[in-house]
């Protein structure tokens, strides 16, 4: 059936859109075709809990059904895991590899649905892009994760000592995941700067965008540190 | 509540269909990747690091050999274990010296950045490989052998070993980038994840088995980025699981003296989905405690759940909290094999395996194994109060050896 979720975009941007997907230099190497068998359903814990289907996203792909993969860039693609328990396709096609690429375009263009889906997320994105770690132990916080239990609040009480009575020095940290030289995050600053990926975020978030841009460029110009 | 009972081959377990894959490297479906990363090599695309010895080798899915070093490793640490599970982290590290190997834990390493891609992203080929070749040129530089402790950095830098070498165009823009930071263009001769040491050193460990596990049923998720993300370069075994699945954490297990009991929903992820876990756990909570711990609770009544990764640990552990509120069946400790090695060869359960970071109660756990878990509670009180006094800084790696 021909998606009509999205009438009022013109058939020229999903068209585009779906040309940026294509181009991708991994697209060739995660779509073969598809047999239809369903392994990679049976395998997708995101398809037992959303009206998801890994099978849907290759066949659409495959059959460049244009209507069909702009709702899928909107209503599927941040329901997938990322587990990559779908390779295991006969076909050896890689439909989480796919939506790899399908959000890396979504982001890229900054479409609604995809703000709406990193809404609560960003502070994330700030942590890994200006510290070079994903997760820091003061990210524990009961009103964060208060499903986790009154051990959260209990790591939070202590945290500051918890973290002196680990014998590894590089993890006496609470800010960061462990102690990251200064020199390593300009070089990670440089990486996100001559990569594109600081002003991808722009298009996600352009306060956030501002904001780490402000941090790298002053540490930067502080260190003397110079991107040819 | 019955436990499955699998016949057990001398150093493993072994489907109920008794069927053994016998690979043969010579016929393999898959490149075997490292040729062309040593041609490039000679090329002088790039420097190839050996894997220093000594070495074990280990075999992987298809029969092949991989070289897995001992000592001399650089620690490619975890975010999430460093952050929220230290007690991951300190087990592997405490091992290392347990054993008198070198080691080196390095500060010039950022994460690799993965859990944010998979999560949102907000990233893209390019910087995603840059990122691993800087920390990878890092580790060349202090002549320490790259030993990763995350599957999903694991299984990421397999892939983006795999984009290196077949996409020339991507390799020239990263080594660009290599270049301006004023670092060498390396690549490892391997990829190998902390579980692969582990198994390398599992006779070492057997033999110095302080805690007796013979009555202690353990049940193993296989964490989906070390073996389904390149499936080739994983280690298989035909005495576990009649090589069928990866050997990682389960022959670890066994030659401790644990049971290894068996589940049917063991090739399901663990729900850690990434963005889930930080944004939309209904899902992560859900599909870890519906789909694996209780299924596990029903069909194999675990002591405890064993795993290898960051993400693993996390989700099946801190989602039985909010599960128990439904009145769900879950409540089974989650831990790494590496803490749960630590342990066995009498490692200290808060100073070192740190298990007080973790959410699912371990105590029974830990009293069935023979630990005395309120005197070890106490020294470890001790120690804070120490450290709160003023009368030491930091619990140092002296007082836990």
């Amino acid at each position: 059936m021909l998606s009509n979720l999205y009438p009022e975009v013109p058939l020229e941007e999903k068209q585009r859109l779906f040309d940026q997907v294509k181009a991708d230099a991994r697209f060739e190497d995660y779509l073969y075709g598809c047999y239809e068998c369903g392994i990679c359903v049976a395998a997708c814990p995101s398809a037992r809990f959303y009206d998801f289907s890994p099978r849907k996203i290759a066949q659409t792909l495959a059959r460049e059904d244009i209507e069909m993969f702009y709702e899928q860039m909107n209503d599927d693609i941040w329901n997938c895991s990322q587990c990559f328990s779908c390779v295991r396709c006969p076909r050896h096609n890689n439909p989480g590899g796919l939506i790899t690429i399908m959000r890396e375009v979504a982001v890229t263009n900054g479409l609604r649905s995809t703000k709406e889906a990193l809404a609560g997320y960003t502070r994330i994105i700030y942590k890994i892009m200006t510290t070079g770690t994903q997760v820091s132990p003061d990210m524990l916080q009961e009103d964060a994760f208060p499903d986790w239990g009154p051990q959260v609040k209990e790591v939070a009480s202590h945290l500051d000592l918890w973290r002196r009575a680990l014998p590894p020095e590089t993890l006496h940290t609470t800010g960061l995941s462990w102690q990251v030289e200064e020199r390593t995050m300009l070089e990670l600053y440089t990486i996100w700067k001559l990569t594109g990926v600081l002003d991808m975020i722009s298009e996600l978030d352009e306060g956030l965008h501002d904001i780490m841009e402000e941090v790298m460029d002053d540490a930067l110009e502080d260190q003397g540190f110079t991107i040819a | 509540m019955n436990r499955i009972s699998l016949p057990m081959a001398p150093r493993g377990t072994t489907p109920e269909t008794g069927r053994t894959f016998s690979p043969d490297p010579d016929n393999a479906p898959e490149e075997d990747l490292r040729e062309a990363i040593a041609q490039l090599g000679r090329e002088g695309e790039w420097i190839v690091q050996p894997v220093p010895e000594p070495y074990y080798e280990a075999r992987t899915k298809y029969g092949r050999i991989k070289k897995i070093p001992f000592e001399k490793t650089w620690h490619h640490k975890s975010c999430g274990q460093c952050g929220h599970i230290p007690g991951y982290s300190t087990s592997i590290f405490w091992l290392n010296r347990f054993l008198g190997y070198d080691y080196f834990d390095p500060r010039d390493q950022t994460s690799c950045t993965a859990w944010n891609y998979y999560a949102s992203a907000t990233s893209n080929q390019v910087a995603q490989a840059a990122v691993a070749m800087r920390n990878f040129s890092a580790a060349y530089e202090t002549g320490y052998y790259p030993l990763i402790h995350c599957g999903t950095s694991f299984g990421h830098y397999k892939e983006v070993r795999h984009e290196l070498v077949h996409n020339h165009d991507l390799r020239r823009k990263v080594r660009d980038v290599i270049t301006k930071l004023g670092r060498p263009f390396v690549m490892p001769e391997e990829l190998v994840h902390y579980s692969e040491w582990m198994y390398a050193i599992r006779d070492q460990l057997k033999s110095r088995v302080v805690v007796d596990l013979s009555d202690i049923t353990a049940t193993v998720h296989p964490a989906c980025h070390y073996y389904k993300l390149q499936s080739g370069d994983a280690i298989y075994d035909p005495e576990i699981y009649g090589g069928q699945r990866t050997a990682a954490v389960t022959a670890v297990v066994q030659d401790l003296g644990a049971h290894v009991a068996d589940y049917s929903t063991w090739y399901d992820c663990c729900g850690f989905g990434f963005r889930h876990i930080l944004v939309q756990r209904d899902f992560t909570r859900s599909f870890a405690t519906m789909r694996k711990i209780e299924v596990m609770k029903e069909e194999a009544n675990p002591d405890v759940v064993l795993t290898h990764d960051t993400g693993c640990v996390t989700s099946l552990d801190k989602s039985q909290f909010a599960t128990q509120a439904h009145g769900r069946n879950v409540g089974v400790p989650v831990m790494s094999e590496s803490q749960f090695a630590a342990l066995a060869v009498g490692a200290h359960p808060f100073r070192v395996a740190q298990l007080h970071w973790h959410s699912t109660d371990y105590r029974p756990l830990l009293a069935k194994m023979g630990i005395d878990v309120e005197g070890a509670w106490a020294e470890f009180q001790e120690d804070l109060s120490k450290i709160e006094k003023g009368a030491m800084d930091y619990l140092t790696w002296d007082a836990v050896l």
